[in-house]
């Protein structure tokens, strides 16, 4: 019998720390799976942000670097400039791009960096225990919105995807979700071509994977699925919102 | 390279770090040190190395996190608020260990402030203006020729300890120009950088650039370990210069161009009989504290002058450690003393009203 | 005939993985629990699975192995 599903070699062999059924575990294994299929591994430098996957740089067996709350973006413009062929990518939270890593993140798209950017989305700061995040949706209850996150005091949540398609250094933007397998594997699908489009220089290229937080929604990892698809799936439609290189192959 | 060329304190400082094999500089515009991006955008490319303009200070900072992790040697400068808005960065990019220049010509604040020049940065680049334990080494040039030196030095310095270095300058170094030599530099020892993120190639183990250690014990033995490094900087990078210092009654301590107006302050207080003398550090940190503590065994008194309004003079007061008088004398917001006010001040203090 | 192997001691008995196997044989063990006190998942009638890998693709934590 040969293996029909393994550990890819670009994620390491080490218990991770998110919590039980939270989806950062799938989308780090999506990200490895890419790896090994572009077989970069050797090649890729990864920047992990501040957030609850502050800890990736022990999860992918690849160079990476820790970056401040915010700034992955330009630490990861930092190394590719300087290993322009190796692969970049940053793997960022709501919090830390949409929030205070906003200028960051647009100047990179800005500039056409030919970086890939691996942004989940769970509309809520995890690690600091469940706070208001800038995708937290109207009405959403986090711990800084208690009654509900009320749109005429604390604003509207922002789709990252709908802004970046507006930036012209832009190659690649998808959004995708990780709530049942189809949606996985295109999410995988969707992560490898970023990666592709990053070898062949295209420009910017961002995956924004929707995903949950059972223990800071309060729900359990099932009903969270359930959630995300009844509330994140409506606000922030899957689909590719820019694609400059058609693949023609 | 090697001819006299009269260039401006900002260009100079530029074309230094490119003689010092720097190829990446990350910039971001604010007066007065907007000649170092430009002579970067100009320069760069020319030498196949990189100008990249952040979309501000702090980006900056962190791009040039990225770059030092990856190995490169890699440049930054700003004015005062600028610097400011990269002190977070400065302190990731020390408990990272990542080595990297930063230049700050200062302006005249706090705040929007002015533009300047100040020396009102002082406490924020030796005591350290980022979170945590940790300190930059801090060079402050007096001439645009110090300015070079100083700065292909300072590449040297970071490689070699995996630490930030500081050009503490001023507006005035920064705008004036001056006759300037690029001499050949004797580079010192430094170990290959086989720490940085440029690819395992499938033939090591990851490297990993990282600050966080969420265990205490990790996080404490991290900071022990640098600061056992900053002990020996301490004890062998000093630089400082000691300026007829046996046998006076005041020693005047400045530096950077503010050292220069005081050398001129001590030339005319010599002319009226005044027996004065003057150190002028080159390093604030490591901050020349021996020389100085020396000193303070035969002279009588101490009157620091700073641009700004006194900071260095508390570090005078450590050093010379109650066994004489230290007093202060200083402009701020832009404002320079000039030689005679200092003159006055040596007076003052001489005529009794206050020795 | 297909293989799943589930290195138990990775589980945190999130469930994902019992809801989205074809042949329902994904189910959570309520005789034991593991190392961090979860009941791991597992399947006990193997010769009903088609080595889909469902199972493994949702699993966050890699503790499902396939083999056909």
């Amino acid at each position: 019998m040969t293996k029909a599903f393994e550990r890819p070699k670009a994620l390491a062999d080490v218990q991770q720390h998110y919590c039980p059924g939270c989806t950062h575990g799938i989308i780090h294994r999506l990200v490895a799976e890419a790896m090994d299929c572009l077989d970069i591994n050797g090649k890729t430098v990864g920047v992990a942000p501040v957030g609850c996957a502050v800890f990736a740089y022990n999860y992918f067996n690849c160079d990476m670097q820790q970056a401040a709350h915010g700034r992955a973006p330009a630490v990861a413009t930092g190394v590719k400039r300087v290993h322009p062929d190796n692969i970049v990518f940053t793997y960022q939270g709501d919090g830390d791009l949409a929030a205070i890593g906003t200028a960051e993140m647009i100047h990179a798209a800005a500039r056409g960096e030919n970086i890939t950017i691996i942004f989940v989305n769970n509309a809520i700061y995890g690690m600091t225990g469940g706070q208001m995040a800038p995708t937290t949706l109207a009405g959403q209850v986090t711990q800084t919105t208690p009654y509900g996150r009320n749109t005429q005091t604390q604003g509207y949540p922002i789709s990252v995807c709908e802004i970046l398609a507006t930036i012209e250094g832009v190659a690649y933007l998808e959004r995708v979700s990780v709530d049942n397998v189809k949606n996985i594997r295109g999410a995988k699908k969707a992560i490898e071509k970023a990666f592709r489009y990053q070898k062949e220089d295209k420009g910017f290229t961002l995956i924004e994977i929707l995903s949950t937080c059972p223990t800071n929604w309060g729900l359990t990892p099932l009903e969270s699925l359930d959630w995300l698809r009844d509330n994140m799936m409506p606000h922030y439609p899957l689909g590719i919102f820019k694609d400059k290189g058609e693949d023609k192959a | 390279m090697s001819e006299k060329l009269l260039m401006k304190g900002n260009e100079a400082i530029s074309e230094a770090a490119i003689q010092a094999g720097c190829r990446y500089f990350f910039g971001y515009p604010i007066t007065p040190q907007n000649e170092i991006p430009a002579y970067m955008s100009k320069r760069m490319p020319k030498v196949n190395g990189l100008y990249l303009q952040a979309e501000s200070e702090v980006s900056a900072i962190n791009m040039v996190y990225g770059a030092a992790g990856a190995g490169a040697r890699v440049m930054t400068s700003s004015s005062s608020p600028g610097i400011s808005l990269k002190q977070e960065g400065i302190s990731y990019i020390a408990g990272s260990e990542l080595p990297c220049v930063i230049v700050n010509i200062v302006r005249g604040g706090p705040g929007l402030g002015g533009i300047q020049p100040a020396q009102s940065d002082y406490f924020q680049s030796v005591k350290g203006g980022g979170h945590g334990d940790y300190k930059l080494v801090v060079l402050v040039p007096s001439s645009v020729q110090e300015a070079v030196d100083m700065t292909i030095e300072a590449f040297d310095i970071a490689d070699m300890y995996r630490m930030p270095v500081m050009i503490l300058g001023d507006g005035l170094l920064g705008q004036m120009m001056e006759p300037v030599v690029f001499k050949s530099y004797e580079p010192r020892q430094i170990l290959e950088k086989t720490w940085g993120t440029t690819g395992t190639e499938g033939k090591r183990k990851p490297n990993i650039i990282n600050s966080l250690y969420i265990d205490p014990k990790d996080l404490e033995d991290k900071n022990i370990e640098r600061f056992e490094r900053y002990k020996y900087i301490e004890k062998n990078e000093v630089q400082v210069e000691v300026v007829d210092c046996e046998d006076v009654d005041i020693v005047l301590i400045a530096y950077g161009t503010m050292a220069r107006v005081v050398k001129s302050a001590m030339k005319i207080a010599r002319e009226q009989g005044y027996k004065v003398g003057v150190i002028r550090p080159l390093t604030v940190w490591p901050f020349p504290t021996e020389a100085i503590c020396k000193v303070a065994r035969t002279a009588k008194a101490f009157l620091t002058i700073e641009m700004s309004m006194g900071q260095m003079v508390e570090d005078v007061k450590l050093a010379v450690n109650g066994q004489k008088p230290v007093y202060f004398y200083g402009r701020t917001g832009g404002m320079v003393p000039t030689p005679n006010d200092i003159v006055e001040e040596i007076k003052k203090i001489s005529g009794g009203e206050k020795l | 005939m297909a293989k799943v192997t589930f290195n138990e001691d990775r589980c945190k008995g999130c469930e994902l993985c019992t809801t989205v196997c074809p042949k329902h044989i994904v189910i959570m063990a309520q005789d034991r629990i593991n190392v961090k006190g979860f009941h791991p998942a597992q399947v006990t009638e193997q010769d009903k699975c088609i080595g889909c890998a469902f199972c493994a693709t949702i699993c966050p934590d890699v503790v499902i192995e396939v083999e056909k």
